[in-house]
């Protein structure tokens, strides 16, 4: 388990991480969502006791990570940059965590085999693909058998097979009750890997509960329909309280009114309809939408959408 | 997908109770060292060009004997094993600066120093656990290039100024060459640490110690003097030789003392800093 609390880090005048408060819970995956720049990864830095934070704090297990005694038994990381010395064999790099945890070397293979890198085991870091590059971070991640997993854009410049290995590695750590937290700018990744999501822009908290809940909030649901007599039908809605936005190739966007409404006003009108399908604002949309919201909240002050004030109180605990 | 992840977390694996002291740092910064090309080419160049230049520059100085003036005659006739260990190691020193600095400052230019500090979050026994390994590596290599270089530079010299082990303070200057150059090694990771940039680091080592003690030297009277036999190389190299020289202000101890003092001051300031800033 992972408590951030009040988190704040100052880079100068710029605030990266601004009173930063979640707990990420065991048992199931937490994705850490924010556009790039956002501070995901000056937050994963704070937790891990890479940076000291400016005010605020985090804890592991309790402790500060900088206290734990065996650490990489207890948290695994996958740093967004390499963390490797590139002149070093994949095996030795391991080789020199698992001494330094007092794990065996037979713990050294066994990850080596976890990550499929058993043909390049022994050659140097500095010729790895991103991808091969990857592997390597999840194995040094792997080695402590760790209950904690801190993964920073892991399926960075991975292939659709190592992008599917990496989700399904972490629903597998996440199902053996293991805290898989998990940072990404990709609102489409999270929602088919994170149960529960983390949302900040500008280094501010915006949402904090499950994918489905953020997804419900942040997608707005609209009809799109096409009827000949498009003037009797905007009539007709409107007077419903449908709100009627003209789409593409002369469709019309409906919302505020369910699908099925519109289809029992057209037959009221006798109006022939050509199309009437509910649609959904895509997830990356919903998600950018939210998080310019913040950025105007961090402009402005306190005014700022309804959306993002919806998705804030709704986040409350 | 291998069985390995699919430990359930609440069953302990086996492994799971060892403890970790500071031997495993040892053992984790020696695999460190030795599985990286540099230290090998460091090494390796330190014993060539230490035998190198012992033979060259004993040779020649034994060559030219009597085109040789009458006061180096005399320095090197007092002190044989001094002059010996001078011509050996005043340029093959720098293969330990720049390990030295590589050791620490290779860490943050290739990100793992994230890695190192993720396993071993306490700042101040990573930085000591990778000193203790390097100074020891540099102490036995250094010892196992000065005998020898003491042997060939002693064989070279034996006409104009036999000198052996066994004479007064020989025996604790080659020794001596081996702890300057251990010393040294810190001294340059001190600074790769304050620095954290292979380049810099490299560049602010050879200054202290090639490009500080000429200069110093043109500074007026008696206090170009002070300044000169107290920077970092030049005190410190003394305990490479046998007896105190005519013109030298400390004793090879305290030079060396003096050495050690500019070192810890070093590695003090790179342990506050490696505590205080962001990786």
């Amino acid at each position: 388990m992972i408590e951030v609390r009040e988190l704040t880090k100052h880079y100068g005048d710029k605030v990266a991480v601004d009173h930063l408060s979640f707990v990420v819970e065991p048992g199931q995956v937490t994705g850490f969502l924010g556009p790039n720049g956002s501070g995901k990864s000056t937050t994963m830095r704070l937790i891990l006791g890479l940076d000291r934070p400016n005010f605020g704090s985090s804890v592991v297990f309790g402790k500060p990570y900088r206290q734990l005694a065996q650490p990489l038994r207890k948290v695994g990381a996958l740093l967004e940059a390499r963390a490797v010395h590139t002149g070093r064999t994949a095996y030795n790099h391991l080789l020199v965590l698992a001494q330094s945890q007092n794990l065996p070397r037979r713990r050294v293979d066994e990850v080596i085999d976890l990550v499929g890198l058993h043909s390049v085991a022994r050659k140097r870091a500095g010729g790895f693909s991103l991808g091969m590059g990857q592997r390597l971070g999840i194995a040094a991640a792997m080695l402590g058998d760790p209950e904690v997993l801190v993964l920073d854009e892991p399926v960075n410049g991975l292939d659709p097979e190592g992008v599917l290995w990496i989700r399904n590695l972490m629903k597998q750590l996440a199902a053996e009750g293991r805290t898989v937290f998990v940072s990404s700018h990709l609102m489409n990744e999270m929602a088919v890997t994170a149960e529960h999501l983390i949302v900040i822009g500008r280094g501010k908290l915006i949402a904090d509960c499950t994918t489905k809940e953020f997804i419900e909030r942040s997608s707005e649901k609209s009809v799109l329909v096409r009827c000949p007599n498009a003037p009797a039908l905007t009539d007709a809605v409107g007077r419903e309280g449908g709100i009627v936005t003209p789409a593409e190739e002369g469709a019309l966007r409906v919302t505020q009114l369910e699908a099925s409404r519109i289809g029992e006003l057209a037959y009221q009108h006798r109006l022939v309809l050509h199309e009437l399908t509910p649609q959904r604002a895509s997830l990356e949309q919903a998600f950018m939408e939210l998080t310019r919201a913040s950025l105007e909240y961090g402009h402005h002050g306190p005014v700022h959408s309804i959306d993002a004030e919806r998705v804030h109180e709704g986040a409350a605990r | 997908m291998s069985a390995t992840v699919t430990v359930p977390y609440a069953e302990p694996t086996p492994h799971r109770h060892a403890t970790v002291d500071f031997s495993h740092l040892l053992q984790s910064e020696w695999t460190k060292i030795r599985s990286v090309r540099s230290t090998t080419w460091s090494l390796g160049l330190l014993l060539l060009l230490t035998f190198g230049f012992t033979t060259l520059i004993v040779g020649l100085t034994v060559a030219q004997w009597s085109d040789t003036s009458e006061s180096d005659r005399l320095s090197i006739t007092t002190d044989p094993v001094g002059f010996i260990l001078a011509a050996g190691f005043q340029f093959a020193q720098l293969t330990i600066c720049v390990l030295g600095v590589l050791v620490i400052a290779g860490e943050y230019s290739t990100g793992m120093i994230k890695a190192s500090l993720l396993a071993v979050p306490k700042r101040v026994p990573m930085l000591a656990a990778k000193c203790a390994v390097f100074a020891a590596l540099v102490f036995v290599v250094g010892l196992l290039v000065a005998f020898p270089s003491f042997f060939i530079g002693a064989a070279l010299l034996r006409d104009k100024a036999s000198v052996s082990l066994g004479d007064a303070g020989v025996l604790r200057a080659v020794i001596g060459a081996g702890l300057y150059l251990a010393v040294l090694g810190l001294f340059a990771l001190a600074i790769g640490a304050l620095v954290r940039h292979t380049g810099a680091g490299i560049t602010g080592v050879i200054g202290f110690v090639l490009v500080l003690s000429p200069l110093a030297q043109l500074l007026p009277g008696s206090l170009g003097e002070h300044v000169h036999a107290y920077l970092p190389s030049e005190a410190g190299h003394l305990i490479a030789q046998a007896h105190q020289g005519q013109d030298d202000l400390l004793s090879p101890w305290q030079g060396f003392g003096v050495f050690c003092v500019w070192t810890v001051v070093l590695l003090l300031a790179a342990t506050y800093f490696l505590e205080r800033r962001d990786a």
